[in-house]
This record gives C-alpha cells, structure tokens and sequence, in this order.
C-alpha cells in the first residue's frame, strides 16, 4: 500500500522537473519551448509570474541564446537551469561546449525526443547521446522521483566538481507519464543544498577576462604567470569527469540519508547475484527491463538487470564488477552511432576489454522515433541471443534492431 | 493486482484528464497508478488513446496497453474504423458514450459492454456535450466497483475548482447512479 502520503504528489515527469529546479532554489531559468519539454518551461514561469520562485525568468528567441543566457548569468553566480529536447538541444550544441569548457554548473533537464529527418516529435535518446563529447555530467532517469530527485543532486555535483550537468528523462513515457511522486520540503533541500558559492565570479568592481583566446602552449600572463594552454585546460575538465564518480556517489549517498532514496551507485542493479544473462539498457527501459527479466526467470532463466544511471562519465569499473558473473550480456539502445552500433553497447564492450570477462554481447537497437517497447519484446530478444551462448561467438560486428525490416 | 485501463477519444476532448482523475483516485484509495497518452498527429480531432495502470504495488511496465481490463469511449463515432475492443479481455469491460443499446454496436467481444448517454449528461450540467469525462467515469466506477466515490470527489477538486468542480461532480454522480439503477450492473 502506497497510501496517500504526505509530501507525495501525482506528477509527470516535466512537473517533477520544475519542482526540482524551484526547491534548488534556482535564481535564473532561461529556456525556449519545444515538444515535449514545453511544459517544464510553462510550469517554470507560472512559478515565477505567481511569486512562489523568487528567479529571474528570461524568455529568448532560441535554445542557443538560452544556454548563453544561462552561461552569463552562471558566471555572474546564479544558480541557473535550462531544459531542452531534440533539436532545440542540438541548436544548443556549441553552447553545450561553451558551457562545460567555462567549468559552470548549469543544469539542464534534457526530455529525450528523436531528431528529424523524418520530423518526429517522439522519444528516443538520440538526441542527449548526440552531446555526448560535449563534456557534460549526464544523468538518466527511470522515474519521476529519479527526474526530481537528480536535479536536485545534479546542483551539489555541478557545484563540487565544476562540471555542468544534463538530467536526461524520456519524453512522454516519462514527461507526460504521471505517477506518484515524494516532493522534499523545501526546509530539508534548503539543508541539502546550500545556496551556490562560486569560488570566482565576473565582478565589474573586478574587472578580468574569461575564456581569451588561448595558444597551444603554456605561455606566461601581464602578471608573468605562467598560465595553462588550450591542452592544460582541456586536460582538467577530463579529470573533473574522471574524477565526477566519487562525487556522484557521496552525494546520492547523502541525499538517501536525507530523504531515504539512496542514490549511491551509478548503476541500478536488480537480481544480478545469481544472474548468468544480464540486460542493459538506459532511462525508462531500465524499469520495463525488469518485468522482461521477472518473465525470463519464470521461464527458468537466472537473468539480472544492469540500468545505466550515469553515462557520463561512464562508470567502467563499476560495470565490470557488476557484469564479472555474466555469461550473455544483451544490451539495448535507444540510439545507434551510424555506422557503427548503440552508444551504450560500445561503452560496455570498452569497458570490459581487459577485464578478464568472457561474456556473449549482443546489442539491440529499440524504440526509435517512439515506437514502443513491449516487455515481452525484450524477453524475445534476450531468448534470441541464447544460441550465440552455445556458439560461443562473443561479439557481433553491428547490433539487431527490433523494427519492420 | 494490476488493472489496465484504455480510454479511446479524440484529441482535445479531455481523455488525458479522465486519465488523471482515475489515477489522482486510485492514489486516494492508497494504490500506485500510472497513467500516460499517446501523441500521435498532435492535431485537435485526432483519435488517440490515454491509459492508466492501477496497482497495489510499484508499477514498472511502461509500455502502451494492448490487452486492457477496462476500455472507455469517450467519443461513438470512433467506432466508425476503430476496433475499440482489441484486446479486452473477456472478463473485461467496455463503458461506451452513446444512447444506443450495446448490442447494437455490433462490437466483437466476449466482455461486458456498457453503453451510457455521457453527451446528454455532459450538456445538462456542463452545458457543452463534448465535457463527456466524467459522466463516462461514474458509469465505469459503478460498473466496475474500482475507486470509491470519496476518492473520486477529491480527485474532482484537485483537477477542477468552483462552478467547473461541482458541475463535474454532478455529471459523474448523475451517470453513476443512471448506471447502479439499471439493476444488472450495466
């Protein structure tokens, strides 16, 4: 029994979005509608317009001007947020880098939507795994307490390691999905989060430059210090991610001591003790993966789930631990690098060479453009994959898609 | 125990807010719900589906509901080209608006089929026949025994405020009652 408790709230996952941003207490939201973000935009602005979020909300012309808007106002010291689908987020890509080389904790809430040709305004997560180089924190969720619950982290993440952060929740399966959600007190986030102390901001009283051209090599500044080149700084932005993980964890461990949701692990892991097939998948699929697996297990299979929280940085040691026992891993993507295979297939099969592990892999492209995804359709392709088990061939060069052809 | 609900309408006439009262009212009654529509041609006028899930535990399935316990039908003349019964199952239920006996309709199912006049009550207390939501719920609910009143009329007033709350209310009773009525259950 879930009982009507107090705090908790029917919600879509748009909604529980902007409660995340209005409990961090986010002082400039700039953002541009586009389906199906539209209504985390809306709900922000009803906020601000009735007085319940004391932010400065700025309505702009495009998705770029947003993430520039959102840029200037971090480097002034706001806490800011952003939220995008598809092409508004690629109209945001060169932002994308701006943002994460200036080292400043925006969020944004990315609502995964396909991206034309052809024009399709449903989900897959072709358009969050398009910004994968951009040097962005990407976070994804299964539900919508997961959606409200990481934007809240994302700000404690973004503002320790310096790096910005993309909240990834599936478009309509989750924004337009509502179920019930626990919604923290704003005292007890107020006592999670504190208000944002940049350790540098842009001061007329103190005048400096930001983000000057920069040579290839080190060279020494007016004062004759000598100052990091293009490499050096790039360089740090790779260790702030390398090192994000332990981050991520201690602050999804905080927050579960909080408010009793641990957030711990960058994985989701389900019955992958005795598990000798284990799948893989992102986002809401994690979630229906486990009634695909509930099924295999009733057909005698000992099948586990592995759902990716974190896919940037990927957690690789993480993942050989969790997949150290499985004989077959069947992984599904809602995106596919052309030409190659799913994104997320890559980074399993990356991350496990080396370790030792022997396993079966087999990648499964699903759910593009919104088509939906049955669980028993991930059982099937799971009972499909068994006679490469047999066969012993480990890897297969491009992944299947489950589609009419 | 899950049940799945499919509602058929067309677009703009409110099948996603019968799906959040259904789901607002089975949180009431202490239950797990989820409920979602599916976007289709993003046109006003087009057919399209909302569905709820309703449980007494976590519910994790996401995907599209294709053998539903329950099957409204907020608009007849979708009917005309639409199997609205595809997958019902044969202990299931199907609430349908419109003022002709269920046999009628000529549907292929082994199910209940109820039909109730929800345009009619929809014009006598909404003052629009198009407002057709929750005169469909009251007959589901007394048809099908799931969700209490109580919750319902909660869940009426968190969606609805003032003369658009109690006219809601209203249409919802009227057809709960048309239906409890009957005698037979349907």
């Amino acid at each position: 029994m879930l009982g009507s408790k107090a705090g908790t709230q029917i919600l879509d996952g748009n909604h529980a979005a902007a409660v995340g941003a209005k409990l961090s207490r986010v002082q400039v939201i700039a953002a541009y509608p586009i389906t199906p973000q539209s209504p985390v935009t809306e709900k922000l602005s009803e906020y601000v317009e009735g007085g319940n979020l004391k932010a400065e909300y700025v309505a702009v012309e495009s998705e770029h001007s947003a993430l520039a808007v959102c840029s200037s106002a971090s480097l002034v010291g706001a806490r800011t947020f952003t939220a995008s689908s598809s092409h508004g987020l690629a109209y945001m890509h060169e932002m994308l880098h701006w943002v994460a080389g200036t080292r400043l904790p925006v969020i944004l809430a990315c609502v995964n939507r396909a991206i034309g040709a052809p024009w399709n305004v449903l989900n897959d997560q072709q358009d969050s795994i398009s910004q994968r180089d951009t040097g962005w924190i990407q976070i994804y969720a299964r539900t919508n307490q997961e959606i409200l619950d990481s934007v809240i982290q994302a700000y404690k993440i973004a503002e320790t390691v310096y790096v910005p952060v993309m909240v990834c929740y599936d478009g309509y399966i989750l924004s337009h999905t509502e179920m019930p959600v626990d919604v923290p007190s704003p005292r007890d986030v107020d006592s999670f989060l504190p208000p944002y102390k940049p350790h540098t901001i842009l001061d007329p009283a103190n005048p400096r430059n930001y983000n000057l051209v920069t040579l290839a090599n080190p060279r020494v500044n007016a004062e004759g210090v000598l100052c990091h080149g293009y490499m050096e700084i790039r360089y740090l932005l790779q260790e702030a991610l390398q090192n994000a993980g332990e981050t991520i964890a201690s602050v999804g461990r905080e927050f579960g001591g909080l408010f009793g949701r641990s957030y711990a692990s960058m994985l989701w892991e389900y019955s992958l003790d005795d598990a000798e097939i284990v799948i893989v998948a992102m986002g809401s699929l994690a979630m229906e993966a486990i009634v695909a697996a509930d099924t295999l297990r009733d057909e005698g299979h000992r099948v586990g789930v592995l759902g990716l929280r974190v896919f940037r940085p990927f957690p690789k040691s993480d993942v050989v631990t969790a997949l150290k026992k499985a004989r077959l891993v069947v992984v599904f993507d809602k995106n596919i690098s052309y030409g190659s295979e799913g994104a997320t297939c890559s980074e399993i099969k990356s991350a496990l060479y080396g370790s030792g592990a022997n396993a079966v892999i087999r990648n499964f492209v699903v759910g593009l453009g919104g088509r939906d995804i049955k669980a028993r359709e991930l059982a099937g392709a799971v009972n499909k994959s068994l006679p490469a088990l047999k066969e012993g061939v480990l890897n297969d060069e491009y992944p299947e898609w489950i589609c009419h052809i | 125990m899950m049940k799945e609900i499919r509602v058929h309408a067309r677009a703009g006439q409110g099948a996603i807010t019968t799906a959040t009262i259904l789901a607002n009212a089975a949180f009431e009654d202490g239950k797990y719900a989820l409920t979602f529509p599916t976007f289709g041609a993003a046109r006003i006028g087009a057919p399209m589906n909302a569905f709820v899930r309703i449980s007494d535990a976590p519910i994790r399935i996401r995907s599209q509901i294709y053998t539903p316990d329950y099957v409204l039908v907020q608009d007849p003349t979708l009917m005309r080209g639409y199997d609205v019964v595809t997958g019902l199952k044969q202990d299931g239920l199907a609430v349908i608006n419109s003022t002709r006996n269920p046999s009628e309709l000529g549907l292929k199912t082994a199910a209940k089929v109820l039909t109730v006049s929800a345009s009619q009550i929809a014009q006598e207390f909404m003052g629009r026949a198009d407002r057709v939501n929750t005169a469909v719920i009251g007959a589901f609910v007394a048809a099908s025994g799931e969700l209490t009143l109580k919750a319902l009329e909660k869940a009426i007033n968190t969606r609805f405020s003032g003369k658009a709350a109690e006219s809601n209310w209203k249409a919802l009773v009227q057809a709960y009652n048309e239906v409890k009525n009957r005698g037979n259950g349907l």
